[in-house]
């Protein structure tokens, strides 16, 4: 701890939550209220649904001042309290428009017991692809003292995130550090999940969850072959992509028989399977043929590799 | 039969000249599908494998009327053209394009509702009527898409553009041929989501069931279940959910104003449970959407 923060004590009589965020269903911009802010307003949306009230509103327009008086009348407030409210939620609704968030909420908006209105706590979270045109904001991430809600990367998760910055060609990374003894290297986004919950299915143990995908290039996927494979314990891999059109199969190969020859390994035994087909992959399969590897084609599916890596690895 | 596209549907490429247009419109074109025109500001009067570029979308209808269009731009631009297409009378819109801040996904999309026109993406690989119509980058070169996808009774939507490739070779693989196979798009705001297509399917006499892969996150398949009970959906629902390791991961935290409006939903465990409730059939490996699709069958 290197800071503490000290504030005004205040006498507060009521306490509201004001929120704005995207209702992902309906693809609009809803507004939150509820008289009843604090730390329990989810718990409340799921008991009293009644005392929470919600409104969408247009992107393009933003939250009309006459909008924010419904839902806040609706809760039986009134008088200078509900003017003041409904000032100031409009204002909430464009520093969420302005400044690309996906939530903006205060909570609690506290009322004093002498009628002022302070914001006690606010909570603003910023589209990560829209840092680009807020530079201001994209600042704040490099502020050292910026406290991190992530889970906490481990040495060997922050080693395959510099093997991806090696080159911008593709992805060959995003790596999740397992106990298991079945190293991964599996891609694209979706068939990484399905590959993943197979290899559990068929009693496997994975090493590590990891994501390849827009073809990268054979330096990162060799790298990245050596990473998994410096992890004590971890003596086999299973190389499992869905039908691929962007990524090259034979420079998936490449790169990934080149690491096992690197951390001097024979890329047959050390191979639990190889199931990449689609672009490039009978000049893929030539060279995994090269080096003895029993590779599957399109004809073996997720599920049915991910069993067979798992068989190899338990024959040992 | 199939929906949203067929092999009569006029297509435009905005963003035409970029490294990655250049490449799926000749797999378009090579596929069958219609590519009209194209479009980068300032390469007016170019060509893309014999298609004419133009410096507008208004400059392109003018000469060449379409009926869709394939938006491959940078992010920044993303909004721009997409309202340009509508703004020109385009009514179906497959955007490709990636990393689309989410406020501008949202205003695309309002201006596409009260225009009356359908969003496929953004972050989609778009969509393919096997042997009719491919719009996007779906499946590759033609002979990967040949390999991978069949004519036939089953439909495809899925939140991974790869898996919907993947799913659609397991079928073929099995003589199962594909109605309209569609990546909606990986963004957790899209324009056509589950709770869209599910109601086109179930009217499009050339589907007999459809096929969804699902992923942890977002309350779709949560409100599908709803719909399918509500709406009476008749058509089968065989859905992959994959990520279920993901559920005993240590918590990724969402605030309070996602929490209140989604509930707490979004795990693999809860979507199963609530596609149970509402009668859909859970593949509990990739393989068994064969098996029970040919129960169904």
């Amino acid at each position: 701890m290197n800071k503490v923060l000290v504030e005004e004590k205040l006498d507060i009589a009521q306490e509201f939550y004001l929120g704005i965020t995207y209702d992902t269903v309906a693809k609009k911009p809803i507004a939150i209220f509820s008289a009843e802010g604090g730390v329990d307003i989810e718990e409340l949306a799921l008991q009293k649904p009644e005392k929470v009230q919600k409104r969408h509103f247009s992107v393009r327009s933003g939250l009309p001042e006459y909008k924010a008086r419904e839902m806040i009348s609706l809760t039986g407030i009134n008088g200078k309290t509900l003017l003041g409210l409904s000032n100031i939620f409009p204002l909430l609704a464009n520093i969420f428009l302005e400044n690309d968030a996906t939530i903006a909420e205060i909570n609690p908006l506290a009322q004093t017991t002498d009628g002022k209105r302070v914001a006690l706590d606010c909570h603003l979270e910023i589209d990560d692809d829209a840092l680009f045109r807020n530079r201001s904001i994209a600042e704040k991430e490099k502020d050292p003292d910026r406290i991190k809600g992530e889970r906490k990367q481990s040495d060997f998760e922050k080693k395959a995130a510099e093997i991806d910055n090696l080159d911008q060609k593709g992805v060959a990374g995003r790596l999740i550090e397992f106990d298991g003894d079945l190293g991964l290297i599996i891609g694209g986004g979706g068939a990484s999940l399905t590959a993943f919950d197979a290899v559990q299915r068929h009693g496997g143990h994975p090493a590590n969850y990891c994501e390849i995908g827009g073809n990268p290039s054979v330096l990162k996927t060799k790298e990245l072959t050596k990473h998994i494979l410096s992890k004590p314990g971890v003596e086999k891999i299973a190389v499992i992509m869905n039908v691929v059109s962007n990524t090259r199969v034979d420079l998936m190969a490449r790169g990934v028989i080149k690491g096992i020859l690197e951390t001097e390994k024979n890329p047959s035994e050390t191979l639990a399977v190889f199931r990449i087909p689609g672009a490039w992959e009978e000049e893929g399969f030539k060279i995994l043929s090269k080096y003895g590897v029993d590779y599957c084609d399109r004809t073996i599916s997720i599920d049915e590799a991910a069993r067979k890596g798992v068989e190899k690895l338990k024959r040992g | 039969m199939a929906i949203l596209a067929d092999e009569n549907t006029r297509i435009i490429v905005q963003g035409i000249t970029g490294r990655e247009a250049v490449t799926f419109t000749k797999d378009m074109i090579d596929y069958g599908s219609k590519v009209v025109a194209g479009v980068t500001p300032g390469k007016g009067s170019q060509t893309v494998y014999r298609v004419p570029v133009f410096n507008t979308v208004y400059e392109a209808l003018k000469e060449y009327p379409a009926d869709a269009s394939v938006i491959s731009v940078p992010p920044a631009m993303i909004k721009g053209a997409a309202l340009e297409a509508l703004s020109n009378g385009i009514k179906f819109l497959v955007i490709v394009a990636e990393r689309v801040p989410r406020k501008d996904t949202i205003e695309i999309l309002e201006v596409a509702r009260e225009n009356d026109a359908v969003v496929i993406g953004p972050n989609t690989l778009g969509m393919i009527n096997p042997h009719t119509v491919k719009i996007g980058m779906a499946g590759g070169p033609v002979e990967n898409v040949k390999m991978a996808y069949m004519p036939g009774p089953i439909a495809i939507a899925s939140r991974s553009g790869g898996m919907t490739t993947e799913i659609a070779n397991l079928l073929t693989n099995h003589g199962i041929g594909q109605s309209t196979c569609i990546s909606i798009g990986g963004d957790p705001v899209v324009g056509s989501n589950f709770l869209d297509l599910i109601p086109l399917f179930d009217k499009d006499p050339g589907t007999e069931a459809v096929v969804l892969f699902c992923e942890p996150g977002g309350v779709i398949e949560e409100r599908l279940s709803e719909l399918v009970i509500s709406e009476h959906i008749k058509t089968p629902i065989v859905a992959f959910v994959a990520g279920r390791f993901v559920d005993k991961m240590p918590g990724v935290r969402f605030g309070h104003a996602a929490t209140i409006v989604e509930g707490k939903k979004g795990t693999a465990a809860g979507k199963i449970e609530h596609f149970k409730k509402a009668g859909i059939h859970i593949a509990e490996g990739l393989d068994d959407i064969v098996s029970i699709l040919k129960e169904i069958l």
